[in-house]
């Protein structure tokens, strides 16, 4: 019986310290976002904040804007990873750039996804490698397998799938795994 | 002199005009010869790259993985939340730990489930002894590639002290499993604490003669001193992560900068360099190892000594809509899951975010301008896992 209350006891510290990193932490993260809107005050669309996580929605057409702001401005310097998903039923693939920064130790613990999305028939979107050298296989990951195609980006071509692949890019939610 | 040089300097030029720039621009490539390495090169793994050579430099660099690609983010979707674990450890599984763990982080945050304090502290010491298991690897292969095969038969030996220590506690010698979401497995088994103090010890003291053997042997270091310079700019611009990030002079770790788990109670230093070379890519995971033996024995110490180690689920359990992206430090680096549900019981979409995905994008940039030789001594040092890649 006591093993168990003193172990209570611990989760409950636990719980407490992790809930003061979330005020803490929201704070910096509704900040990134305040400052970002009152310069962008159309442009940009909050999803959520979460502890340490703070994802905005961008129309394809600003992105290049914002994604330099955000560079230059914040200190957010690479991507972490691209990621593309396909939603047949909104007919959108909506592509996901997870940025984070190396520079500003303050930020280092963020995830600021800057968000965007494409028609599902006809995807294309700019491409951020004028502003994040890291997005480049990244990019190309995504063409491949989701079949959106960066403009600006030199190689929208093959890269992780065999070299004679004819078929649809198979993370489209249309492609079904044999016998699934 | 000058004057009848420079004349026969510009008739040359005529020459050559009048042979036309298609002429000039064959000469130029025949000068270059093109070299295809991998996927079937002893040292390079299932991933190939394209070089192009002038003389002795190389002038061009092409990398095409893929070798190995699985489909893991498709398979993904096929599969429940449970039944996802044993195959997302087959990408890398000398550090199968790692990469289950920022699943499980990401699963129990759409699960909305508490991990037990016991579990997370096994859950860290079964991470912490993976990734000296992935760097002893690495290491064995980085020596046998710069022809040293002591340092091949050293850390393949005392990789296995490691494994028996992984077999105790999971069960299996490297796809381990362990990671469930909700905590660990099972419980740690008797006389594993004095097993595992007993073998760290033991470990650190060899780890000083690896030191004497290989960092400071004097062709080790010719081969990599000061070759392959990744400036701290560079590779903050390029995204480079965990060793090879660390090695330029940046001091990020995510046990420090974003502590999962149980980390934010451990005491630790982030090991990095500020040489910028290929030592210090390949140093950064020697100090790695020697701070993890630190963790191990802080984590050893500070577990509660009972407790229950994981968190029961129902069976199928259904994710709340909604996303999670949660991350880890691996033996290469950051390694990050972002998972979106839509409620049920099967993720609608997994991204696996992956050390070695992020660190080729170094490759052609260090290796356009170095020499022949020194290929492989950059290659390797980039710490990079082929199959982990691909996914």
């Amino acid at each position: 019986m006591t093993d168990t209350s003193t172990e209570s006891n611990t989760n409950n510290n636990n719980k407490s310290s992790n809930l003061k990193i979330v005020e803490s932490d929201l704070k910096i993260e509704n900040s990134l976002y305040s400052e970002l809107s009152s310069k962008f005050p159309d442009k940009v669309q909050l999803i959520y904040t979460k502890p340490k996580r703070i994802k905005i929605y961008v129309e394809p057409e600003n992105i290049i804007e914002v994604a330099f702001f955000l560079r230059s401005h914040f200190g957010l310097d690479h991507a972490e990873s691209v990621c593309g998903t396909d939603y047949p039923n909104e007919n959108v693939i909506e592509v996901i750039y997870h940025l984070n920064s190396y520079s500003r130790e303050e930020l280092s613990q963020i995830i600021f996804a800057l968000s965007t999305k494409t028609d599902r028939n006809s995807s294309y979107l700019p491409s951020l490698l004028p502003v994040f050298k890291s997005v480049e296989y990244h990019e190309r990951e995504t063409y491949e397998m989701l079949g959106v195609y960066f403009k600006g980006h030199p190689r929208n071509e093959r890269f992780l799938l065999p070299e004679d692949w004819a078929d649809i890019p198979p993370l489209k939610k249309d492609f079904r795994i044999k016998g699934r | 002199m000058t004057k009848e040089f420079s004349e026969s300097l510009e008739k040359k030029l005529e020459e050559t005009t009048k042979l036309g720039l298609e002429v000039v621009k064959e000469a130029t490539e025949d000068r270059l010869m093109k070299l295809s390495v991998g996927p079937q090169h002893p040292g390079s793994g299932h991933f190939r790259f394209t070089i192009k050579i002038d003389g002795d430099y190389i002038v061009y660099c092409d990398p095409d993985p893929g070798y190995v690609h699985r489909g893991e983010e498709k398979m993904c979707e096929y599969r429940n939340y449970i039944q996802n674990i044993p195959h997302l450890e087959r990408p890398v599984i000398h550090d199968s730990t790692n990469i289950t763990y920022s699943y499980s982080l990401a699963v129990e945050e759409l699960l909305g489930i508490d991990v037990p304090r016991r579990g997370q502290f096994i859950r860290a010491i079964a991470s912490e002894l993976n990734r000296q298991v992935y760097t002893l690897y690495w290491l064995a292969i980085y020596g046998i590639f710069l022809g040293h095969s002591t340092m091949f038969m050293w850390p393949a030996g005392d990789r296995e002290l490691f494994i028996d220590l992984l077999t105790a506690l999971t069960g299996a010698r490297v796809t381990h499993a362990f990671n469930i979401p909700g905590g660990v497995r099972n419980d740690i088994p008797d006389g594993f604490k004095e097993k595992c103090l007993e073998y760290v010890n033991y470990f650190e003291k060899r780890l000083k003669e690896y030191e004497n053997i290989f960092y400071n042997n004097p062709l080790f270091r010719q081969r990599t001193e000061n070759v392959g310079i990744l400036t701290k700019d560079d590779a903050i611009t390029l995204g480079v992560t965990g060793s090879v990030l660390r090695a330029s002079g940046v001091a990020y770790d995510v046990r420090k900068v974003e502590p999962y788990d149980v980390y934010n109670e451990i005491d630790f230093k982030v090991q990095y360099m500020k040489t910028c070379d290929s030592f210090a890519r390949a140093y950064v995971p020697f100090l790695d190892m020697r701070e993890s033996c630190h963790i191990i024995r802080q984590l050893l110490d500070k577990m509660p000594e009972s407790g229950e180690v994981r968190m029961k689920l129902q069976s199928n359990p259904k994710g709340t809509p909604g996303e999670a992206y949660k991350r880890v430090e691996s033996g290469r680096g950051a390694l990050s899951y972002y998972i979106v549900s839509d409620g049920s019981s099967r993720p609608y979409r997994v991204k696996i975010s992956v050390g070695s995905f992020r660190n080729i994008l170094a490759l052609p940039h260090l290796l356009v301008g170095s020499r022949l030789g020194d290929m492989p001594s950059i290659y390797w040092a980039l710490n990079y896992w082929p199959v982990e890649a691909d996914r």
